[in-house]
């Protein structure tokens, strides 16, 4: 664990891993040693699911600037839905 | 040791479950060689990716020349699966606490010394969050007559990093280390990096330890990884070297 900068929030949805959808639970961002991308540090998003056990996980490796164009984007993309009056909270 | 091509060689490697912190059985990864012996051991704490396919092979590769290996699984209690899912899930709880490290590291160490074979002369070795945790146990854990902490990323710590987890930074126990240190490090490293390393230099020398550090230029974080983009050649090369020189001298 060389930096440690990881959190988990509780998240409602599902996720497809190999072995098809499954209700996901929580998701764990980490800012860490990838284990596949070929960068030194790497943003990591782990959707999982702790109560299937641990291979109930979805994963995603990004450069910084990856993560910083979704994170606007997914901002944006909210912003426009909510503007549309699509999004009931 | 370096094989005759005419000489007989062997070994065995299996998991075993072995006690841990508190008596807790954890899986350990043991490859020993055959014969006689006696021969020294090494207790190899594996990196933050988990208990994986890397730490199997050095753990043979200790085993090849002349040391009974053993490489603890830290992450036993996060459960069973691929290596990679269980560090996901450890990283998220904020890492293995460092107490319980310890304990399991020191179940390896009583392993180890427990054989018939073993001369009773351990080294511990890690790297990345394995050598913080490989620095953590020879100052802690008695009982070692060597330490290789390969660039262990976190020895040094700032006062905010510090967790529930990880309550304090391993170089403030470096006044209870018993056992010499070799130290290799990549000049690129962001953790540990070259003032980090100077820091624990530093540390070694005001407490009167033994201990030589090796820094490789043009090396970052993990150059002895040869499945990575970190990976090179000829500082790997030559860090081991050191490592077998370090312990023919202190572990035999």
């Amino acid at each position: 664990m060389c930096t440690m900068i990881a959190t988990q929030i509780k998240v409602a949805g599902s996720g497809k891993a190999g072995n098809g959808w499954f209700t996901l639970g929580e998701a764990n961002v980490s800012y860490d040693h990838p284990f596949e991308a070929p960068f030194e540090h790497a943003l990591s998003l782990d959707f999982v699911n702790e109560a299937l056990g641990p291979s109930a996980r979805v994963s995603v490796e990004l450069d910084v600037a990856s993560a910083r164009q979704l994170v606007d984007t997914i901002n944006a993309i909210l912003a426009k839905a909510d503007s549309g009056g699509y999004i009931v909270e | 040791m370096q094989y005759a091509t005419n000489q007989y060689e062997g070994m065995i490697a299996e998991t075993i479950v072995i006690p841990g912190h508190n008596g807790d059985p954890i899986g350990a990864y043991v490859a020993r060689p055959l014969g006689p012996g006696p021969f020294p051991a090494i207790v190899v704490i594996h990196h933050m990716p988990g208990w994986d396919e890397w730490y199997r092979e050095v753990t043979r590769k200790f085993a090849h020349h002349g040391y009974i290996a053993i490489s603890p699984n830290l992450y036993h209690r996060a459960g069973h699966g691929i290596p990679e899912d269980i560090a996901v899930q450890v990283r998220a709880a904020g890492g293995v606490p460092d107490d319980q490290v310890v304990g399991d590291v020191a179940g390896a160490l009583a392993y180890a010394v427990a054989q018939p074979t073993c001369t009773g002369k351990v080294a511990v070795f890690g790297t990345c969050s394995g050598a913080r945790h490989a620095y953590l146990a020879a100052c802690r854990a008695p009982g070692f007559a060597a330490i290789i902490n390969c660039w262990g990323g976190r020895v040094t710590m700032e006062p905010q990093e510090l967790s529930p987890n990880q309550p304090v930074a391993p170089i403030d126990y470096t006044k209870d280390l018993a056992c010499p240190v070799l130290g290799i490090f990549g000049e690129e490293d962001f953790g540990p990096t070259p003032p980090q390393v100077a820091l624990l230099e530093q540390a070694l020398i005001a407490h009167g330890k033994t201990y030589e550090f090796h820094m490789y230029p043009d090396a970052g974080h993990g150059f002895f990884y040869y499945d990575r983009p970190a990976y090179r050649q000829a500082q790997a090369m030559a860090g081991w070297k050191q490592i077998w020189a370090f312990l023919a001298q202190y572990v035999g």
